[in-house]
């Protein structure tokens, strides 16, 4: 298995233990990670605010980027995977836009035909690898794991572009869980809006839902929780502090980026999967090697 | 005959096994009930019911409420997805009774129905709309324009221009985005989903006259910069309206007509101007330049979380590295006029 690889700038700036550690479990699963060092950012739903048509060209030249390379694109963030279906979406539907996009891609030896695949992580490891096999490779069981998932908006909605059998009510986080030895948790808001999005225009909003969610969690039964999204870890762990403050509870929830989750139980030391780097970090007996 | 049946004419009628009595599942309805004036709590309660075939959801309810349980409340009128006041939450999300086939979400032989939510409960299914309605109002829900027409003349409008106001125009005020939107749930105060969606239908109207009047006063705290992009009330709306859409398109008015004096704007110009000139996010940048250079007080804020993130070296690099080909990006840039 190969893909060119896209990170996205939050696991090439502020979450880079997301990368680090999805490099370390692509390895142990003999999956090839081809670097990208010419795209650019997908936007993340900024862009178009300012400019639809120049946020779907960008987006048609990462494509473009891919389809020369001749593979699919694996995204880790849930935004940028978000973002790029739904630019696609846009692009196919439309040959004007489409044409307006290779256009002014004119001369640099790309153009977007519409053919490459643009996969999530998560994606990858239900449908590619799946849960039997990832059970198989389970070296280090979640045992003592009660982990909450938390999917991020853009891996669900629109939920025609997200990929999961039954976006309204998803079970595929909790199924990997299962499948990796630990005990998934359901609680109100596992669906809803970590608010990172607003977290600079509307601080306490934004902090006020974060900490919501983790609370619901712990009140459920989680020790830990999970994202496919670095943004919503971005709200969910390093504001975490914050958050408990606002919502008035003790929180001390650490998050898992989903490589991380996926690596510990695949026997990769925490140490590779950069856990150290979180706000709130885990008690040891939690993650050491068994 | 024929047509009809092309089973017969194939013989295949031979191999079909004989018709079955087919024992009909009962469906377990849990239905949420409150009565403020006589309950402590919401409870729920279970109902039982045999689902005809092809039934609604709505269908459903009535025959409970008919033939079991004339106590139960919930508002219907239409049947046909018009007049938006069926619309509850089914197994945790708001939809509309009337527009959704039963068999579509009974999920093992079960279903949950409770009330809108963001709003307060006045008798099991049925909220109280009043704050909805009052934040419709809030963004003059009618046309501007003093010009004089002379009599019999009407204001024409192309059908471009048409198109630019027609997905917001399909809204049946039905509620279902303001029910589920996220940044709703925990401030009472912002405008919301389906008040934006309507302010555009007027923003966008090419008759209106007081588009630059609306879009300032629609970027004040509260309104268009407090969508967090969550994507429930596009995902909720059973018409064309989807209110996400229509809340991006306000922001490029907003954005593209001058209106930057807030968070929001200065976010997403320097977002653009990130792009623009790495092609990727400088994250060090960016609150610096959302929150405004001179607002200390909300740079203050965010300074702790900086530093926690520095101790455990999360802090995005110091020296922003721009990507490969960073001349082709510009190009595409300048093409499109940006950023302006
Ligand atoms: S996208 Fe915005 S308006 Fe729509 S539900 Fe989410 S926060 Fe509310
Ligand atoms: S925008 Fe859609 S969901 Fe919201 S009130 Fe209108 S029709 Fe209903
Ligand atoms: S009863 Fe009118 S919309 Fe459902």
């Amino acid at each position: 298995m190969k893909f060119a690889f896209y990170p996205g700038c939050v696991a090439q700036g502020a979450a880079r233990e997301l990368k680090a550690s999805t490099e370390a479990l692509a390895k142990k699963l003999g999956i090839e990670l081809v670097p990208m060092p010419n795209a650019t950012c997908c936007g993340a739903g900024v862009i178009t605010e300012q400019n639809p048509v120049l946020s779907n060209t960008l987006n048609a030249r990462t494509f473009a980027i891919a389809e020369k390379m001749g593979l699919d694109i694996l995204n880790i963030c849930g935004t940028c995977q978000g973002v790029m279906k739904k630019a696609q979406k846009e692009l196919k539907e439309s040959p004007k836009k489409l044409e307006e996009a290779n256009k002014s891609m004119a001369g640099s030896g790309l153009e977007y035909r519409g053919k490459v695949k643009v996969r999530h992580l998560l994606n990858v490891l239900i449908e590619d690898i799946g849960a039997d096999k990832l059970k198989s490779m389970v070296r280090r069981p979640l045992k003592d794991l009660r982990i909450g998932a938390f999917y991020g908006c853009y891996a669900l909605r629109p939920g025609e572009l997200s990929g999961l059998k039954d976006p309204d009510n998803p079970d595929e986080i909790e199924n990997l869980v299962r499948a990796l030895g630990g005990e998934p948790v359901d609680y109100p808001g596992r669906l809803r809006c970590c608010g990172f999005p607003y977290v600079m225009m509307s601080k306490r909003n934004a902090l006020t839902m974060a900490g919501n969610h983790i609370s619901a969690a712990k009140e459920n039964g989680a020790n830990c929780m999970v994202t496919p999204c670095p943004l919503c870890h971005l709200n969910l762990d390093p504001y975490q502090p914050e958050s408990a403050k606002i919502v008035g509870k003790e929180l001390n929830v650490p998050i898992f980026h989903l490589p991380q989750m996926v690596g510990l139980a695949l026997g990769i030391s925490p140490k590779e999967l950069q856990l150290s780097k979180h706000i709130i970090r885990f008690k040891e007996s939690l993650t050491q090697s068994r | 005959m024929f047509f009809l049946f092309p089973g017969s004419c194939l013989g295949m009628q031979d191999h079909e096994a004989p018709p079955r009595s087919i024992k009909k599942m009962k469906t377990k309805f849990k239905i949420r009930r409150f009565d403020p004036q006589k309950d402590q709590a919401p409870r729920f309660q279970e109902y039982e019911l045999e689902v005809p075939q092809g039934a609604t959801l709505l269908d459903c309810v009535n025959l409970i409420k008919w033939t079991q349980d004339g106590t139960l409340s919930y508002r219907m009128s239409c049947r046909s997805a018009i007049c938006g006041s069926c619309a509850m939450k089914v197994n945790g999300h708001a939809r509309l009774a009337c527009k959704t086939q039963a068999k579509d979400v009974i999920k093992n032989n079960l279903v949950v129905l409770e009330p809108l939510g963001n709003m307060t409960v006045i008798k099991d299914l049925a909220v109280d709309l009043e704050p909805f309605w009052e934040k419709v109002e809030k963004v003059m829900p009618w046309l501007v324009n003093d010009e004089e027409v002379s009599p019999g003349v009407e204001r024409l409008q192309s059908p471009e221009d048409f198109h630019k106001i027609d997905a917001a125009s399909t809204c049946i005020m039905c509620a279902s985005c303001f029910s589920d939107c996220c940044s709703e749930e925990v401030d009472k105060e912002y405008l919301g989903p389906t008040a934006l969606a309507k302010a555009q239908r007027f923003v966008c109207d090419s008759r209106d006259k007081k588009q630059f009047e609306r879009i300032s006063k629609l970027s004040k705290e509260k309104g268009i910069w407090d969508c967090t992009h969550c994507g429930e009330c596009s995902q909720r709306c059973p018409t064309d309206a989807k209110p996400l859409e229509r809340i991006v398109e306000l922001r490029n008015v907003a954005l593209n007509s001058g209106v930057l004096n807030n968070n929001g704007a200065r976010h997403a110009k320097a977002f653009v101007d990130s792009i623009a000139k790495s092609g990727r996010l400088n994250e060090n940048e960016l609150p610096v330049k959302s929150m405004g250079f001179f607002n200390i007080k909300g740079l203050l804020e965010i300074l702790p979380v900086g530093i926690r993130m520095l101790i455990r070296g999360k802090n995005p690099p110091l020296i922003h590295h721009s990507i490969e080909d960073m001349d082709q990006v510009k190009k595409i840039f300048r093409e499109f006029g940006e950023p302006k």
